[in-house]
């Protein structure tokens, strides 16, 4: 890393327990059921799966054959099927289809669904409405937690997001406080809890609870404090383009379970390759948390160490020859090979966003963020629409519109979505209609803001003045709650001067300087102030549902003590590989140690694919 | 102190002592001798039952329950039918067994618990006689009938009457009978005279006492050791014979030289027993026989009740209470007349040390001299334990400690348990509390069973010194003072003179938030009393939502319910609440309560999508939810193959969309109808495969199609703005490369999306020459975009120069390579001169 980090960081826990007590568990259930047997594993469950145990482990205790539970017949010819399976209604109906099946057909099998991390009562309600609740034993997999990286722990449920904001649907706010609970009886006990956001306040009061009825442990923690942020609170930061390596590369090829497959494109051969991106890969950890404008000129300063790593075989003697050999050269290659991944997809990224237009795109996310010249964001909006750029990313920059500008105008609002509907099909007034239900993308209530009067003024004077005086109004705008935000938190930092994405100064650097992000900020006040008074404006705008708690277990509660630096910030309904970075960075300016848990990785396409229409 | 032999009786080897238990607080003027009597072992309750004094038909008999020190705890006449036997169950239940073969069962208190019956046949051919009796499994019931048959029960809590074989040749009820427990077994002993018999599940077996010789004489009485392992058989001759209860060995025959059957007959033994001891009572004789042939006998005055206990016998009589019992090895020792046992002389020694005589010292030193002093404390701790008396227990523990201060390495563990232990054991053999419990009964070691003694004291409703106790004791709350507090509360609740509001006052106050004390439990008794009221007053201290709400259900609180599951944030307790009302409510009523708790509806509603979409629907139609039901028919009608079910689908969409004020969604709707009939339409003529694409896409697909005129049409009646025709029209015939009808299309009108944009798709498609067309079209602020897109710099720069815009003349520049050394001159004179300006 370019910047260093504070001497005086504390250390983050060991977390490869978690991996080690899931597998165990796995272990133990899959010797319940003796005997060889077929293993049928949810398609989502795979590469989760794939982190606590391969397929040789599955292999020693007696999985005969892996399959995808892919809601059709099966095929399998095993006398004894194990299904592991999220607690989905749907899955769960396809498994009662293969045992009716089986049993239409007169086979006799033993079945045994293990369902991690916990079981649902509605699931056991539709094995009896399809009569099989005896013909199935059912067990759960205390699976809750996975380590992705050092600083990184995921739940690995995206349809948290969906569930909880958009359906109303609170059974996985349990699973978010049990794992809690896990992190809390294993690295804890925590001593500080802060939270914001009605979810947040759940957790933690299911938590209280669960604690309560745990025995108390010894007051060595590990973790001290505790942020839980809903991911309501801050719509704008995942909806940004991300433009740090890390997130671009999230971005572009999909980070899946903390394992990237790189195409062909990227790989200059014929083979896709897939790369685990940790701390463990050197190049990687050095870049990830860069700002893309840096990382090739870093890239190519690595490359030419490496050269130079490699010239010193010149003028060797034999001996020396051989330490090089048996010591440094497996390290170089391994280097070389990461590095020549990471140039590959560099490029790669380089040509996929010069060909959006990526410039264009992200200088209208800054107005739009900063409150300049609206009306040029609406218009390319607008062309973004009609030409089909991508469905995605139109339905991003409308939903950035609406946040920032506190809604769209009724005849915006109208038009807008109407062109959108002309482009990507009828179907998307479901999709729509979700934004409105979560607030993404609403209409403007009439008299609300000033835009109202520059509207008016619009149709006097022609479109080009109306956007300069747009300009001059939005600073006034009161209702606008991003605008208030930004203004008293200082999101937007002042562009007078040139920022140094090199030296970043703050953690605005994640969007080229452009934005702080809202989630970090918060994290970073509250810390700084221990609680949220000074901010009782800040959480009125946020919609309340703050909270600050002080649990009296005895911990040590002084500052200087190593477990009150490491912050757990839990993200409940997914955060970006942004904010983590950018948390990374305010750990390092702080010397705080920030652990991110979160429901899952989440960027703006798998936000917005969540809430398409077209999906039951 | 020095009398403590003085009530020692030599029983061969061993000494036997009679020690006073209690006074009877009970007032009996007529004795014992009318009454049926039963006294629970481990110092259990008494109950009799009393024959009226004056007899006549309407008189009824008394049922009386007193503590084992006489205290009364209830009274009350007896209206049910005759009684034969009394007994006590394990966890102080009083049964009572009728004639007819129906068993009542009460509490401590005389309430009513249940009954059941021994068996059909028995209600003709009534009861002659029955024991109650106690085994590993728990109590259990034996009867005789009148037609000589044998049904046992052996766990009334689970009851499996099982009616025994015939016993051959017995008439009535045979001479005397037991019950033995062996090798898991429940057996019947039984003498019909001259001959013994074993009777089992399956079979009546003739067995012989070994050593009983037949000139002996019949059996008329039997007694079973305290665990079924001993057996005493009384003859008509007098002679009593003793043996192992599974008769293969005998221990002694004695002759009593008494011609009478005893009243009763029990076995006296202790652990470890030196001469253990059968007990035989006559009217006004009490006869303790050992192995050896000198029996001790004691004079009584009025008929007394024997009770068998693990270490001893209790004899009760209408006056008094004792204890019977061999003197345990270890007060022999100490208290034995001239005894040179270490304990002894440590006694001894404690004893001139209070007196300060230096004979303290020479005690000491001769038990030290033997290096005995630690047999000595221990000896003393031990003895201490087996004393009832408190004065000898602090004169043994002083000692004691005394002989302790002497050792260096001695553990204190036993004397510090003993104190303790004897604390306990004289706050519960106070007769107020009457528990006449031995230090050998005391529970030992392991809180389970001092958790029984914990229950008999909160039995008797003796809820300070069960707390008293539990602390004193250390008992974890979970299972000390909670289990206690819980008692009280639910017994608090059964108070009917007390107000909801007071009782649940004062459980509030007593119980607060102590730990393992659940207020649905309290609340759950509550409403079995019928007080459903105090139930949910009780139920809103409970701290776990999710606790409350199976009671609540049961309560038919079901609204009450579900709000509470709701706030417990167990989604999975919602949903068994929710299921339930599905099944109990009708639908209408169902939804309405849906209604006011949004968390739960989220959750049905989520259950419907997947399971019940039809429910789904009457869900919105219920709560007019006109918005989320056209939502609904859209999403179905993509589920929809056949173009006209979709469209009826979206028909009703638009209609409620138009109910629910959404003129936006309602138009979008209808446009995708006429859309869809539109592509149905060309597809039908044109095979165009249009169907279910979005207007862009169709728009698109026809002009690829060369559908030039059905494009326009499109265009027209949707309303599609120009600027996205402009980019579509633009895109295709640039991509079909038909640069002349692009030309043409950009002279049709004003283009609404300016000329930069031809001039860009031509460079697209790699056309140069057909961009540089667009170039001079272009507005004057694109001009320098547009001429670098083409690659004419000169063109660029001319136009930066021209426009006076630094910006731009930059661009260029950036754009120019060596070789423009010229232009580049050019441009950054100019740009000098603006900047000037």
């Amino acid at each position: 890393m370019a910047h260093g980090a504070r001497r005086d960081s504390p250390e983050l826990p060991d977390f490869s327990l978690l991996k080690r007590l899931a597998k165990d568990q796995l272990v133990y259930l899959l010797e319940q059921l003796p005997g060889k047997k077929d293993l049928f594993i949810e398609a989502d469950l795979m590469s989760p799966l794939d982190r606590i145990a391969n397929v040789s482990t599955l292999k020693q205790h007696e999985v005969d054959k892996l399959y995808k539970v892919e809601h059709k017949p099966i095929v399998s010819t095993s006398d004894q099927l194990c299904f592991l399976i999220r607690p989905r209604i749907q899955t769960v109906k396809w498994i009662c289809d293969v045992v009716n099946a089986d049993k239409a057909a007169g086979k006799c099998r033993r079945y045994k669904i293990i369902f991690t991390p916990q079981k649902f009562y509605a699931c056991e309600t539709v094995l009896e409405e399809q009569g099989i609740f005896g013909d199935v034993t059912t067990d759960e997999w205390a699976f809750y937690l996975l380590p992705l990286d050092d600083d990184i722990i995921s739940l690995e449920l995206p349809e948290f997001f969906r569930d909880n904001f958009l359906a109303g649907d609170q059974r996985w706010v349990r699973t978010a406080s049990s794992a809690l609970h896990l992190l809390h009886s294993l690295y804890g006990p925590f001593s500080k809890f802060y939270g914001i956001g009605r979810c947040s306040k759940m957790v933690y009061d299911l938590w209280r609870k669960q604690a309560e009825k745990g025995e108390r442990k010894a007051p060595k923690a590990d973790i001290g404090r505790v942020f839980l942020i809903d991911r309501d609170v801050d719509f704008v930061t995942p909806l940004c383009s991300q433009v740090v390596y890390e997130g671009l590369v999230d971005d572009t090829f999909r980070i899946k379970c903390g394992c990237v497959e790189f195409g062909s494109d990227v790989t200059s051969s014929d083979k896709s390759v897939k790369v685990m991106l940790n701390s463990q890969d050197k190049v990687f950890n050095e870049i990830r948390n860069e700002h893309f404008s840096n990382v090739f000129s870093f890239l190519s300063q690595k490359a030419r160490n490496l050269q130079t790593a490699y010239d010193k075989r010149q003028g060797m003697d034999i001996k020396q020859m051989k330490a090089f050999v048996s010591e440094e050269l497996k390290g170089l290659k391994q280097e070389h090979r990461l590095l020549s991944l990471h140039i590959g997809a560099s490029e790669s990224i380089m040509k996929k966003k010069t060909k959006q237009d990526f410039q264009e795109l992200l200088k209208t996310e800054h107005s739009l963020l900063e409150g300049f010249e609206i009306r040029e964001s609406i218009s390319f909006i607008e062309e973004h629409i009609n030409r089909q750029v991508s469905m995605l990313e139109s339905l991003r920059l409308l939903c950035l519109l609406s946040i920032t500008e506190n809604g769209l105008l009724p005849k915006d609002y109208r038009s807008l979505k109407a062109q959108y509907l002309q482009s990507y099909g009828v179907d998307h007034l479901l999709t729509l209609a979700n934004l409105r239900h979560l607030g993404l993308l609403i209409e403007q209530q009439p008299g609300e803001t000033l835009t109202v009067m520059e509207s008016k003024v619009g149709k006097l004077v022609n479109d080009k003045t109306a956007g300069r005086l747009t300009d001059a109004f939005s600073s006034l705008a009161k209702k606008s709650n991003f605008r208030a935000l930004s203004r008293k938190l200082n999101l937007v930092p002042k562009s007078d001067d040139e920022y140094d994405l090199r030296v970043p100064r703050d953690m605005a650097y994640i969007f080229s300087g452009a934005y702080i992000p809202l989630s970090c900020k918060l994290v970073e006040q509250v810390l700084e102030r221990d609680g949220w008074t000074g901010l009782e404006e800040v959480t009125r705008l946020l919609n309340g549902n703050e909270f600050f708690a002080q649990e009296s277990n005895g911990a040590d509660l002084s500052t200087k003590n190593d477990s009150q630096r490491i912050v757990l910030v839990m993200f409940l309904g997914g955060c970006t590989f942004s904010e983590i970075s950018a948390l990374r960075f305010l750990g390092r300016e702080r010397g705080y140690k920030f652990i991110v848990l979160t429901t899952a990785i989440t960027n703006s396409s798998r936000l917005l694919e969540a809430l398409l229409g077209n999906q039951v | 102190m020095a009398f403590i032999t003085a009530n020692w009786n030599p029983l061969g080897e061993a000494f036997y002592r009679k020690t006073e238990l209690y006074d009877m607080c009970w007032n009996i003027r007529d004795g014992l001798g009318d009454s049926l009597v039963a006294a629970a072992p481990y110092g259990g309750p008494i109950a009799l039952l009393r024959e009226p004094h004056r007899r006549s038909p309407s008189s009824r008999p008394h049922l009386e329950i007193y503590s084992a020190s006489g205290v009364t705890i209830t009274s009350f006449p007896w209206k049910s039918g005759p009684v034969v036997q009394l007994g006590w169950t394990v966890s102080d239940e009083l049964l009572c067994i009728q004639e007819d073969g129906t068993v009542l069962i009460y509490d401590l208190f005389g309430s009513f618990k249940r009954h059941f019956s021994m068996g059909q046949e028995v209600v003709q051919s009534q009861v002659l006689e029955a024991k109650v009796f106690h085994s590993p499994y728990g109590t259990g019931v034996a009867i005789i009938t009148g037609s000589s048959r044998y049904t046992l029960a052996t766990n009334i809590d689970d009851l499996k009457p099982r009616r025994l074989p015939e016993v051959p040749g017995l008439q009535g009820k045979p001479s005397c009978w037991v019950v033995l427990t062996q090798d898991r077994q429940t057996k019947v002993l039984l003498s019909t005279g001259p001959e013994l018999f074993i009777l089992d599940n399956t079979s009546c077996t003739n067995v012989c006492p070994p050593g009983l010789s037949p000139q002996a004489g019949s059996i008329v009485h039997m007694s079973v050791s305290f665990s079924y392992r001993y057996l005493a058989l009384f003859t008509d001759t007098g002679h009593l014979w003793t043996g192992f209860s599974n008769l293969q060995e005998k221990l002694s025959v004695v002759d009593t030289k008494k011609m009478t059957t005893p009243k009763q007959m029990v076995w006296c033994r202790r652990p470890k027993s030196q001469q253990p001891s059968v007990v035989l009572m006559w009217d006004r004789l009490l006869m303790v026989v050992g192995l050896c042939n000198d029996p001790i006998q004691f004079p009584v005055e009025d008929l007394c009740v024997l009770v068998g206990e693990l270490d001893g016998v209790r004899i009760i009589s209408s006056t008094n209470q004792e204890l019977l019992q061999e003197v345990p090895l270890v007060c022999q020792d100490i208290f034995k007349i001239a005894s040179m046992a270490p304990g002894a002389l440590l006694l001894e020694a404690h004893r001139e040390y209070e007196k300060s005589s230096q004979k303290a010292d020479e005690y000491l030193r001769e038990i030290k001299e033997q290096r005995m002093l630690g047999e000595a404390v221990r000896q003393c701790v031990e003895a201490a334990g087996h004393e009832y008396d408190s004065t000898t227990q602090k004169s043994l523990l002083k000692a004691a400690s005394f002989g302790k201060c002497f050792l260096t390495d001695f553990s204190p563990d036993q004397f510090v348990q003993t104190c303790r232990e004897l604390r306990v054991l004289n706050a519960v053999r106070e007769s107020g509390v009457g528990l006449p419990l031995t230090h050998t009964q005391y529970p030992h070691a392991d809180h389970m069973t001092l958790q029984v003694l914990i229950d008999r004291l909160v039995y008797r409703q003796f809820y300070p010194l069960a707390i008293e106790i539990c602390r004193y004791l250390k008992i974890p709350d979970y299972q000390g003072v909670s289990r206690v507090l819980k008692h009280w509360a639910s017994c608090k609740v059964q108070q009917k003179d007390l107000s909801d509001e007071a009782i649940a006052r004062a459980v509030c106050v007593k119980v607060g938030d102590s730990p393992g004390v659940s207020y649905s439990d309290i609340a759950a008794k509550a409403y079995e009393c019928g007080r459903t009221e105090l139930a949910i007053k009780l139920l809103d201290f409970e701290a776990r939502s999710g606790e409350q709400v199976p009671l609540l259900l049961k309560m038919k609180r079901s609204q009450l319910a579900l709000s509470k599951a709701v706030e417990s944030g167990d989604t999975d307790l919602v949903y068994t609440v929710v299921s339930y009302l599905k099944n109990e409510m009708n639908r209408g009523d169902f939804f309405m309560t849906l209604r006011n708790q949004p968390v739960a509806l989220s959750l049905y509603r989520q259950f419907c999508k997947l399971q019940e979409q039809d429910t789904l629907k009457d869900l919105y139609n219920q709560d007019d939810d006109h918005q989320e039901l056209a939502n609904y028919y859209v999403s179905a009608s993509y589920r929809e193959k056949r173009l006209d079910s979709r469209l009826s689908l979206l028909q009703s969409a638009v209609d409620e969309y138009n109910k629910a004020k959404n003129e936006f969604a309602a138009k979008a709707t209808e446009d995708e109808m006429r859309l869809l009939r539109f592509q149905r339409k060309l597809d039908d003529e044109k095979g165009a495969g249009l169907l279910g694409l979005s207007l862009q896409a169709t728009m698109e697909a026809l002009l690829a199609l060369g559908l030039h005129k059905q494009a326009e049409q499109l265009y027209r009646d949707f309303r599609v703005p120009d600027k996205r025709y402009w980019w579509l029209k633009l895109k295709s015939l640039a991509e079909k490369e038909e640069w002349e009808e692009l030309e043409k299309f950009s002279k049709s009108k004003k283009s609404p999306i300016g000329y930069l944009a031809f001039v860009d798709i031509c460079m697209k498609c790699n056309n140069k020459y057909e961009a540089k067309k667009y170039v001079s079209k272009v507005t004057p602020e694109q001009k320098v975009k547009a001429h670098l897109a083409v690659s004419d710099l000169e063109g660029a720069a001319e136009a930066a120069i021209e426009r006076r815009n630094e910006a731009e003349m930059g661009a260029v520049l950036a754009r120019c390579s060596t070789s423009d050394q010229l232009l580049i001159d050019r441009l950054t004179r100019a740009r000098a001169t603006a900047v000037k300006k």
